[in-house]
């Protein structure tokens, strides 16, 4: 193993090296560094030229310029020498610090599309998986292939034009026309009933009780202007965690299991209480505060579950922390909603932004700038979402159909195993192993950030960095850049194999 | 990947969407290359996504012509028109079908957009091919020299493998393509081969590493056949389903790689066209002249939802046994193997098309 590691380490270290002498001379390569000082007229255009020629070694042929650079690079990753030092941009900013804003502008934009889409698409192959050969099972193909297909630049656009625009008209009179609704009732339904299977008779009923209720639902909520000025109030609170909990119990233990509704329903009547308890904590609150109620609910979550548990205490909290997570998240979310209305008179009533990653001057308590990100955040993150969500379902599915035509899975049938534990507890949990490796390669595609995406979103972030640099053919950010997602990309590579080692017990490592 | 199996029938195996009972396999005196073939026509989407794909190469270049060479199409793509009714699209269907002089509309500064979209067409499906042809050769190449010889070879050329694929191909491109600069949409396809080859040597050199345990290589070996004699006659041909699909595969991503890089502003300019291109020049026009944005958006999507959906039925024709879905991420099997044998040193990243 510390053989294997070693040997890893220094293989790893060669290929960055010979990566990173390609990329330098590449990019060098690429255009002119002088070309926006000789187009310029200014009096001390050749001082500039010189200054610039000094500064970024332009006089010393690419080759050896990155031996230049290596130097400066090697000083960061051995501490004694001190100094560490990536180069400077044209502007003389050192790129050591151009990095910490970039990758955390980036962290922000791509980490809840990096999760929603991992959580969704496993979700979605996994039923399309249970449906096999169903008019739903052809539908998400068909459209993941559809999202295959489309590049991400037009995502981007089609949403910017449609989402955003549609969305904020949409705000500034916010009614249903009855044409519209009784089409989305008539979607909800057909989707559903395609989810659910069965019998016709069974169809039937989905399709009218849920298209029914979408109806009812979204025009009360036209009605009562909702739109405008939402919230979701305790009613709603404690119906939807309830739901939460009978999810969880179905889904984890079954519903016969006392246990497990006993730890659901305490953490529901903790998420009722604490909603009415904290908004006053929630009024001045600030980021810190929200993280620690964060942990306190996990906390509350898992000791629920322990105290419960009895002899299944790793499901019951599990269960617990699930529910606990997810109402308490239900809470949040009431607050946010809660100043929405003042956010979007702040923000001039048009609230979701196509541009940037923050409105500029805004200012606000905890809440106020929350909304802001969320609101220029949201079409970034659908966009890179869609895009990934496709190829996660497309794995969940294939993942899920190999496991169910394992021997083992046959096995826990014959015994007589209900299905729903054959599915949760014997084949989800082998898919999943695939799925951790692919999850672990792709966070070292993460830092790289959305080339695209930032592109037409205006994000300064990493690809943000790399794309204005190569434009104006400034080596040194985009080295950075280069480093940045070349040692992520190895160090997840090699975690992504040492993981599956660990969960495979018939996969060694030598 | 499993391997396309010399003479055995395959078993017919429910597979994932595939069935077997339909298709009559096992027929008497049908050699692999019908059976698979036959397989393909089964997929009817997929068939039908070829001619598609081949119309409309023919439409697009017989339309503009290639070269000095004219086309049907009275317009040519550079040349400045009047603007006509604000360049909108002049094709109708009320009262019968009619194109009108500028049937996809005109850009601003007044140029043919039926024209202009038609170059795109080209220019993306040449830039599509080339990469497609030249990565799938140079893959190989490399793939079948470290599968077969294996020791210190196999050794450097997959390190060497490894020190491209670190580099995410988004990346690559844009510094590669802003490096042709003026070289045109073959130069910029020739230099995008360059560097994407990888996935197809890594698949090529697994197909290979199982294929050479084989009987009949040590059979022909036995025989006295030299190396290149067992790699021509004997291995690649068996290799042939792999190379095959993760090469169609390639184009699917090739395209999107084109457009996105072009989107940049780093792959073809601008007195030329390119789809991605005239996204990118027109996509603050969205408001006011939304053609300029919808022909060449429909036409990439319509590209590339082909080429991925050929692949499909190639896959599934070639190893109907195994459908692994990877369209864009297609992560080889030898990344990690069962029974003590080494992994390889640095996984695939995902490729950043994001």
């Amino acid at each position: 193993m510390v053989s294997f590691i070693a040997r890893r380490v220094v293989v790893s270290i060669l290929i960055l090296l010979a990566a990173s002498f390609i990329m330098y001379v590449l990019a060098s390569a690429s255009g002119d560094p002088l070309e926006d000082l000789n187009g310029s007229n200014s009096p001390n255009r050749q001082a500039l030229i010189d200054a610039r020629v000094q500064a970024q070694h332009l006089d010393v042929p690419p080759p050896l310029r990155w031996g230049i650079w290596l130097g400066g690079v090697a000083r960061c990753v051995v501490p004694i020498m001190g100094g560490c030092n990536l180069g400077s941009t044209f502007s003389k900013q050192p790129v050591i610090d151009l990095l910490p804003q970039a990758t955390a502008s980036t962290i922000q934009l791509v980490t809840t599309a990096f999760v929603l889409a991992i959580v969704l698409g496993i979700i979605l192959g996994i039923i399309t998986a249970l449906r096999v050969y169903t008019g739903f099972d052809y539908i998400v193909t068909l459209l993941s292939f559809f999202l295959f297909s489309l590049p991400s630049f037009l995502m981007a656009v089609l949403l910017k034009s449609f989402i955003a625009l549609g969305y904020n008209d949409f705000l500034a009179d916010p009614q249903i026309p009855p044409v519209t609704l009784a089409l989305i009732g008539i979607i909800v339904g057909v989707v559903l009933q395609l989810v659910i299977g069965g019998t016709w008779k069974r169809r039937l009923f989905v399709f009218l009780g849920s298209g029914i209720a979408t109806v009812v639902i979204l025009w009360a909520m036209a009605a009562t202007g909702w739109f405008t000025k939402p919230s979701l109030g305790p009613v709603v609170i404690i119906i939807l965690s309830a739901g939460i909990g009978f999810g969880a119990v179905s889904l984890l233990a079954g519903l016969g299991n006392r246990r497990a509704w006993i730890t659901a329903g305490i953490n529901i009547v903790i998420a009722a209480i604490a909603y009415f308890s904290l908004q006053g904590l929630f009024n001045i609150s600030s980021v810190g505060t929200l993280v620690i109620l964060g942990i306190a609910t996990l906390a509350i979550g898992l000791v629920s579950g322990a105290i419960v548990g009895g002899h299944d205490r790793g499901l019951m909290m599990r269960i617990g922390a699930i529910t606990a997570v997810l109402s308490g998240g239900l809470v949040l979310l009431d607050r946010f909603l809660q100043s929405w209305y003042h956010y979007t008179q702040a923000v001039g009533g048009r609230p979701i932004a196509t541009v940037g990653s923050q409105t500029p001057s805004l200012g606000g308590n905890v809440w106020i700038t929350g909304l802001d990100s969320f609101t220029h955040l949201l079409l970034p993150t659908i966009s890179l979402l869609l895009i990934s969500f496709a190829s996660y379902t497309r794995y969940a599915r294939s993942g899920m159909l190999d496991t169910l035509n394992q021997d083992y899975v046959r096995t826990a049938r014959a015994k007589g195993l209900p299905e729903r534990t054959v599915i949760v507890r014997h084949a989800f949990r082998n898919m999943l192993i695939p799925i951790a490796t692919l999850v672990a390669t792709d966070v070292g595609a993460l830092l790289g950030g959305a080339i695209i995406t930032e592109r037409v979103f205006a994000i300064s972030g990493m690809g943000a960095l790399f794309s204005s640099s190569l434009g104006s053919t400034d080596v040194n950010p985009v080295m950075a850049y280069f480093l940045v997602i070349a040692v992520t990309a190895i160090t997840f590579n090699f975690l992504a194999d040492l993981t599956y080692a660990s969960l495979d017990p018939r996969v060694r490592v030598r | 990947m499993s391997t396309i199996q010399g003479g055995s029938p395959l078993e017919p195996k429910i597979g994932d969407g595939f069935d077997a009972t339909a298709l009559g396999e096992g027929r008497r005196g049908e050699s692999q290359g019908r059976i698979i073939f036959r397989r393909f026509l089964k997929n009817r989407i997929a068939v039908v996504a070829l001619f598609v794909y081949i119309g409309l190469i023919v439409f697009a270049v017989s339309a503009i012509g290639i070269g000095p060479i004219p086309g049907w199409w009275p317009t040519a793509y550079a040349q400045l028109n009047a603007q006509l009714n604000q360049g909108e699209p002049t094709i109708s269907f009320d009262g019968g079908f009619s194109l009108g002089k500028h049937p996809f509309g005109q850009d601003r500064i007044g140029r043919d957009y039926f024209a202009l979209t038609m170059r795109g067409i080209q220019n993306s499906v040449v830039v599509m091919l080339i990469i497609g042809i030249f990565a799938t050769m140079l893959g190989v190449v490399v793939g079948s020299i470290a599968g077969y010889f294996r020791g210190w070879v196999d050794a450097v050329l997959m390190r060497i493998t490894d020190v491209f694929i670190v580099i995410p191909a988004l990346v690559i491109g844009a510094v590669v393509g802003k490096t042709s600069n003026g070289l045109g949409a073959p130069g910029l396809a020739l230099l995008l081969g360059l560097v994407s080859w990888m996935v197809v040597a890594r698949l090529v050199r697994g197909e290979f590493l199982t294929l050479r345990e084989r009987e009949f290589v040590e059979a022909a070996r036995v025989a006295g056949a030299s190396d290149a004699r067992i790699i021509f006659r004997h291995i690649l041909p068996n290799a042939i389903g792999v190379i095959i699909v993760s090469s169609t595969l390639l184009i699917a991503s090739a395209i999107l790689l084109e457009t996105a890089i072009s989107y940049l502003g780093y792959g073809i300019k601008a007195p030329d066209s390119s789809l991605g291109l005239l996204i990118s020049q027109n996509q603050s026009a969205f408001s006011t002249r939304p053609w300029l944005f919808w022909w060449p958006a429909s036409f990439i999507v319509l590209l590339a939802l082909c080429v991925n959906f050929v692949g499909d039925g190639l896959r599934d024709a070639f190893d109907p046994q195994q459908r692994r879905f990877s369209l864009r991420k297609a992560k080889e099997p030898e990344d990690t193997v069962y029974g003590g044998q080494a992994l390889t040193e640095v996984g695939l990243p995902p490729e950043n098309e994001r």
